[in-house]
């Protein structure tokens, strides 16, 4: 049996229960959701005891919406409605996207983020992984009994600050509360770290459906460090089926195919890509709606022959990474595996090749980056007690800037820097008497504009006339935990204003998530109001026990009457948690977020004082 | 304005023991970094995202030699001016000219083994200013003599910058 606890005086241990956390693997081909119990992480599988969720989303008519499996095994007869790999369009434009001529939908060109026409209607990517995480969500709430406090949703390392708002959304949109958005590649390696003590440089070679990554870490008892991180968002396993898909219809020398003739070449092209990971020939058969019939014979070597350039092509971003880190290949202790497409044995041998070492493959490549995002969200949660959880130090992968004169960027946060970062920039007038300045956010690595990703554009107004260069216009941007800038500017002679969070330019404005999400309720049982007010009591109920156990911390750092102010506006608070008005709870939760911001500050500060403690304080 | 060393509760210097200043950094990051805050309330979210950006900041500045120096020569009033002060030694600006050229042809010939050499010479001028600055400001407080050395360190560093840029190139 074991032994009760009883804690250190004043140090009460948590005073609340286990909250349910999950972390959610949101990926091109499959998608999976774990979470920890009883101490160790487990990916939940459905129903029939299946972990992985093919993400793909058939849409049917009535309203109807099938996801996973059932819709996996309709996709050659309805290859228009059924939508796979859609993370390749999260966030993108339709230029963006690599393609777009072998994919049988009909797009939709909108501003920002390419959408699909589908018989429920035009959807935007957003809305079809939301479907996605919806399943994940309602799984996780039925296998775990009851609803989710939170949920980290990962990301690739590569992916740009349009991909990572996208993903945001589509958490929020299913109803998620998105405890953090977090990369791929250091998932694998919180998984992989924890479950075998690692310490030292670790890289991470991630090569999913749809993206390839490449992070590089430093593991130390208690905190994973990227130092780091590299990638091409645009190529995966996905982009191996295509190549053998191409390979088929020059083989077959096949007339240009229908979308049903398409799907179904592309899904035999993926299974006999798997069966080449453990035979030395894979067999094509399928009979096109012609009539005609293909059947092609292909061995190992034909298949790398054709693949090589797909290889090679990760070859430059490891070797970014490592001039990033400023390390060399024997430098690294080991390389975790991450992503289906890394059990091709060209992949295996390329990666041993370069590092000089066997990559290491001791965890299921599918399972791991949900693992490790499971993990992550039981420490967000606050389940561990401080001393068992980490420190997790991520960075940003491209980096963000402005337009200057010219066409050409200024770089503002460069690529790698360590988030969250913030950095401000001074900008002046070109001419006499300019009242007004545009601003260009891009993101990207290249001295031109035009080969960067356009994030946003805004403009400060109201600058009061000056001599050209007189102006002093200050932007400042910010880049949160989750790796998503706001950038705000001021003209600091004059005091005016302006700020975005970068966001409305390719992505949804707040309204466009609430009309989905109307949308969305018009299928379900639940209704607008009481998700809305379900949300509301939630979010109330942990700002409650989050000030509960602050106060109970650190109340002496409160004079009585401060203290007071407090505990009135968590009176306030509790006494609207019962009732049925969503507005007023969100009301009174601000109060009480206002009424603690001083606290919240000093707490902070002595936090730091405390960490410190013991160290003589330097001076000039 | 803020004295970063200050943050860490160093002795502000140019030679720096890493060590310190990365426990230092880690004990500070443990206590406010926003995973410790994930479910807290938005105030106290606020002021975890505000202290985490400043440390992450104050880290970055004391971990590059450049921006560190510029920082200790502003904290003792001396401003480095790199962009109007722009008046090399002759034989310095010779020197960079010809390291220029070298990269000019190595990019060319997509050739990475001159770039391994350019970048490892590089390496050892960099070591060799860094010690000259550290004797400058730590030893003989000589600011505005420091001030010259960290110019030359710039320099070395945009040419490593272009270094990177090549390599890329030939990849």
């Amino acid at each position: 049996m074991a032994l009760l606890q009883i804690s250190e005086p004043g140090q009460s241990p948590a005073p609340h229960e286990q909250r349910l956390a999950v972390g959610i693997d949101l990926g091109t081909t499959n998608s999976l959701v774990a979470t920890v119990r009883n101490g160790s992480a487990t990916v939940l599988p459905d129903a029939l005891g299946r972990p992985l969720l093919p993400s793909i989303v058939r849409y049917l008519p009535g309203g109807k919406v099938e996801v996973g499996y059932p819709a996996q095994a309709r996709q050659a007869d309805d290859p228009k409605n059924t939508i796979v790999s859609v993370k390749r369009f999260m966030g993108r434009g339709l230029r963006d996207v690599a393609h777009v001529e072998a994919a049988p939908y009909d797009f939709v060109d909108a501003p920002g983020m390419v959408q699909i026409r589908t018989l429920a209607g035009v959807k935007s990517p957003v809305e079809i992984s939301a479907e996605i995480l919806k399943v994940l969500r309602e799984r996780a709430e039925l296998s775990l009994g009851g609803n989710l406090s939170g949920a980290v949703i990962t990301v690739p390392a590569y992916f740009d600050d349009a991909q990572r708002q996208a993903t945001k959304d589509a958490g929020k949109l299913a109803g998620l509360n998105v405890l953090r958005l977090l990369n791929e590649p250091t998932a694998a390696a919180i998984a992989y770290g924890l479950d075998n003590a690692a310490e030292g440089i670790y890289a991470v070679y991630d090569l999913g459906g749809g993206t390839f990554d490449l992070s590089i870490l430093k593991l130390s008892k208690g905190v994973f460090e990227v130092v780091a991180t590299s990638g091409d968002s645009m190529l995966g396993g996905d982009d191996f089926d295509q190549r053998l898909f191409c390979w088929v219809v020059e083989e077959a020398k096949l007339p240009p195919l229908g979308p049903r003739d398409m799907r179904l070449l592309q899904v035999k092209s993926r299974e006999a890509k798997e069966a080449l990971t453990f035979h030395s020939e894979s067999s094509i058969n399928a009979r096109l709606s012609s009539g005609e019939f293909v059947d092609l014979a292909i061995d190992t070597e034909t298949f790398c022959r054709i693949t090589q350039t797909l290889v090679h092509k990760t070859l430059g971003p490891m070797r970014k990474a490592l001039r990033d880190a400023g390390l060399t290949p024997d430098e690294v202790k080991g390389v975790v595996m991450v992503g289906g497409a890394t059990r091709m044995p060209q992949i295996q041998r390329a990666v041993a090749e370069f590092f000089r070492r066997d990559p290491l493959n001791n965890l299921d490549p599918d399972k791991v980056v949900a693992v490790g995002a499971a993990m992550q969200a039981d420490v967000l949660a606050g389940n561990k007690p401080q001393g068992e959880d980490w420190l997790l130090l991520d960075v940003i992968p491209l980096s963000l800037g402005i337009e200057t004169m010219g066409g050409l960027t200024e770089k503002i946060i460069p690529r790698n820097s360590t988030i969250p970062a913030a950095r401000a920039q001074e900008f002046t007038t070109f001419k006499d008497g300019q009242t007004g300045m545009s601003f260009h956010v891009v993101q990207g690595e290249r001295e031109l504009v035009s080969d960067c990703r356009s994030l946003a554009r805004f403009e400060l107004k109201g600058i009061p006339p000056m001599v050209a260069g007189a102006a002093r216009v200050r932007v400042t941007f910010q880049v949160d935990a989750d790796g998503l800038l706001s950038v705000g500017s001021k003209e600091t002679t004059s005091g005016v204003e302006a700020s975005v969070t970068v966001k409305p330019s390719y992505g949804l404005a707040d309204a466009d998530i609430e009309r989905m999400l109307r949308d969305s309720f018009q299928h379900a049982k639940e209704d607008v109001h009481t998700r809305a007010l379900a949300e509301q009591r939630v979010e109330g109920q942990r700002l409650l026990e989050a000030t509960r156990s602050a106060l109970q911390a650190d109340k002496n750092l409160l004079s009585a009457d401060e203290a007071a102010a407090i505990e009135k506006a968590m009176a306030g608070l509790e006494s609207l948690l019962s009732a049925k008005d969503h507005r007023a709870i969100k009301r009174a939760a601000d109060a009480l977020n206002h009424a603690t911001e001083d606290f919240a500050a000093r707490r902070m500060d002595e936090g730091v004082r405390r960490a410190l403690a013991g160290r003589k304080i330097g001076s000039l | 304005m803020h004295n970063h060393f200050e943050l860490f509760g160093l002795t502000p210097a140019f030679s720096l023991e890493k060590d310190l200043l990365e426990k230092a950094y880690r004990d500070i990051q443990s206590k406010v970094h926003p995973d410790r805050f994930a479910h807290a309330g938005d105030a106290e979210r606020r002021a975890s995202l505000q202290w985490t950006t400043r440390v992450n900041e104050a880290f970055q500045i004391l971990k590059n030699p450049v921006a560190r120096a510029k920082h200790l020569l502003e904290l003792h009033g001396v401003d480095v001016a790199f962009e109007t002060n722009t008046a090399m030694p002759p034989e310095f600006l010779m020197q960079q000219m010809e390291l220029r050229e070298a990269l000019e042809e190595a990019t060319e010939k997509k050739n990475s083994q001159s770039l391994d050499r350019l970048r490892s010479d590089l390496r050892r001028e960099e070591a060799v200013l860094e010690k000259q600055i550290a004797d400058a400001i730590d030893g003989r407080k000589d600011y505005q003599g420091a001030a010259g050395l960290v110019r030359k360190l710039m320099f070395l560093d945009r040419l490593d910058e272009e270094i990177d840029l090549a390599y890329e190139a030939t990849d």
